[in-house]
């Protein structure tokens, strides 16, 4: 497979029904596909001659809460032989389990762990799905988008207790998310103000 | 009589000088064998992926400083080539040769660190001292251009944050001429050193197949004899008007990856030399002044500068709505980032794929049946810093 279009092709051809869109977007291409047909997908990119998609890049979930299939799953793989990326995508309802990679690219071991640790999808067959990047006993999902900045608790050495405690986060000033989308008017806590003084008034 | 043995389990790290930051690694021994090594890595984490999605595109270059934080330039190139990709616009070309060269100044930096504080895991203090001059040296250009010494925040989407400094191109040229001796030096110390020799070569032996199954990347991959390099294969900026060659590995052992770093800082200085040959004066960030702030002669003077200044620091600039995967070269592998704008002016979604990510995970298959002693010449040999694999 020479350039993309003949490889858009070819995997149109090949996994019709696996296959939900394709598309051609800066030099790279994106595919959509359904949660059952990942393994087979992605085995045929892995195996077939004409992609060698051999190596597992990295695998996401981008959250957008608004959707009725809230997470949508994001693999990026890339091919040494034919130097190509595909971006393959699906999307997933909250509490779905998804298939595990781990037995086709080991590298696909710690990348679910991470997305695990992060926005909570749980993987079936995972040989070890623990968390991997927050703190031990840590609870919570960080990167989901309804997960507040400032986290949940702060961890800090009590002098009294002589250990490392967990406590509720305490900000002494709230935090401040100023939106200059229109400057003009002012952030949006102020704009609040004035309406709900407005209404009163 | 019979007695029952056990496996012992030990608890490397996390603070540990050997373990190149904060990892924390669980071997299960056998005598001195390595049966299992587990390691917990997170102990750095600060959630910049979750911050980024809080700022503005331009705010968010200084967390990319704080990943790799031996190499901070070549982690805002990924940044910046994502933005820019996304936005169309072009870079102006003296910009390109700035960046290229403050990215390979980067690689030899990282380098450097690496190839001497492996030596030092495994028993040689001398090279760290003569490397760690030059880092220093280096770290000057750093500050000169960006005024830092490592969070330089210099990259900007369009080009970068300001033009060198008058000089700078002279005594980054005279650094090259001495450098190439230092690395003699250093090869003089290692490369025919018995003792290194022996603690590393044939030590974690990667296979072709191994290191793509386990997406390796950079050093890790060429040392096991894939001539990939993201700079030929997938050149950005003006990587393709450049000469340069791509070192490869035979055998996949701790010793070949030194080798290969030792020749790619070689190749760096040759590739700076060749920027700054080419380099003529010229703009040095994109000129559209929704994007690149105005000059501080023209706010003095014109209202629509002044304007576009208060827009761009305050909202920022837009970025349509996409969805992008761009690739550098670091000098430690593939670093990416996966960007998802929405249309305002701070990304949805920004996952950073990190090299030393992958290279750690693999710590398992690589150390198994190796020697306890074996475990800091292989860790250092990986590369690993924890600024990038814990994010």
């Amino acid at each position: 497979m020479i350039n993309l279009e003949d490889l858009e092709k070819k995997i149109n051809s090949e996994l019709t029904t696996k296959i939900n869109s394709t598309e051609i977007k800066h030099n790279q291409l994106y595919i959509e596909t359904d949660k059952d047909d990942l393994i087979d997908v992605t085995l045929f990119i892995k195996t077939n001659q004409d992609t060698k998609f051999r190596q597992l890049i990295d695998i996401t979930v981008v959250d957008y809460p608004e959707n009725s299939q809230r997470f949508k799953m994001v693999y990026l793989f890339l091919s040494h032989e034919y130097n190509q990326r595909i971006i393959l995508s699906y999307s997933i309802n909250e509490n779905e389990i998804i298939p595990s990679l781990t037995s086709i690219f080991p590298a696909s071991n710690w990348m679910e762990r991470e997305v695990f640790d992060m926005y909570g999808v749980s993987f079936k067959d995972h040989p070890d799905l623990r968390r991997i990047l927050t703190d031990y006993g840590f609870e919570g999902h960080p990167l989901r988008k309804d997960f507040p900045l400032t986290g949940h608790s702060e961890v800090r050495y009590s002098e009294d207790q002589k250990k490392v405690i967990n406590e509720p986060v305490k900000l002494e000033q709230n935090y401040r998310n100023f939106d200059y989308e229109s400057p003009w008017e002012g952030t949006k806590y102020i704009k609040e103000e004035i309406e709900s003084n407005d209404k009163k008034n | 009589m019979t007695k029952k043995i056990k496996n012992l389990n030990l608890n490397f790290g996390p603070q540990h000088p050997a373990a190149h930051g904060v990892l924390r690694l669980i071997l299960e021994l056998d005598g001195e064998v390595v049966e299992k090594a587990d390691p917990h890595i997170g102990l750095l984490h600060r959630g910049t992926e979750k911050l980024i999605e809080n700022k503005t595109y331009m705010q968010a270059v200084p967390y990319f400083d704080r990943l790799d934080y031996v190499a901070p330039m070549n982690q805002e190139h990924a940044f910046a080539l994502a933005v820019e990709k996304i936005l169309e616009i072009d870079v102006p070309i003296r910009a390109q040769y700035i960046r290229v060269i403050f990215c390979e100044i980067g690689r030899i930096l990282s380098h450097i660190l690496n190839v001497t504080t492996q030596a030092l895991d495994v028993g040689a203090l001398t090279p760290s001292l003569w490397g760690f001059e030059e880092r220093e040296t280096l770290m000057t250009f750093y500050e000169r251009a960006s005024g830092s010494r490592l969070h330089a925040n210099y990259f900007r989407a369009g080009g970068v944050h300001q033009d060198l400094p008058h000089g700078l191109e002279n005594d980054i040229g005279k650094f090259c001429q001495t450098f190439p001796k230092i690395i003699d030096d250093l090869e003089s110390l290692l490369t025919d050193n018995r003792i290194f020799k022996q603690r590393n070569v044939d030590i974690g032996i990667v296979t072709k197949e191994d290191a793509l199954d386990y997406s390796f990347s950079g050093v890790m991959i060429r040392g096991s004899g894939v001539p990939w390099d993201l700079r030929k294969s997938q050149p950005y900026d003006c990587y393709d008007q450049l000469d340069f060659k791509i070192p490869v590995g035979k055998n996949g052992d701790c010793y070949d990856r030194y080798l290969c770093r030792i020749e790619e800082m070689k190749e760096s200085v040759s590739i700076i030399k060749q920027c700054l040959s080419k380099m003529e004066k010229g703009p040095i960030k994109s000129l559209d002044g929704k994007i690149s702030p105005p000059a501080k002669k023209d706010i003095k003077q014109s209202m629509e500068a002044l304007i576009h200044h208060f827009k761009l620091f305050t909202e920022g600039y837009r970025v349509p709505k996409d969805e992008i995967y761009t690739a550098v070269e670091a000098p430690k592998g593939e670093f990416g980032v996966y960007l998802i704008s929405d249309g305002s002016s701070k990304p949805y979604k920004c996952k950073i794929r990190a090299p030393g990510f992958s290279h750690l995970q693999s710590m398992d298959y690589l150390i198994k049946g190796h020697m306890l002693a074996d475990v800091p010449a292989v860790l250092g040999s990986l590369d690993i810093v924890f600024g990038e694999v814990d994010r």
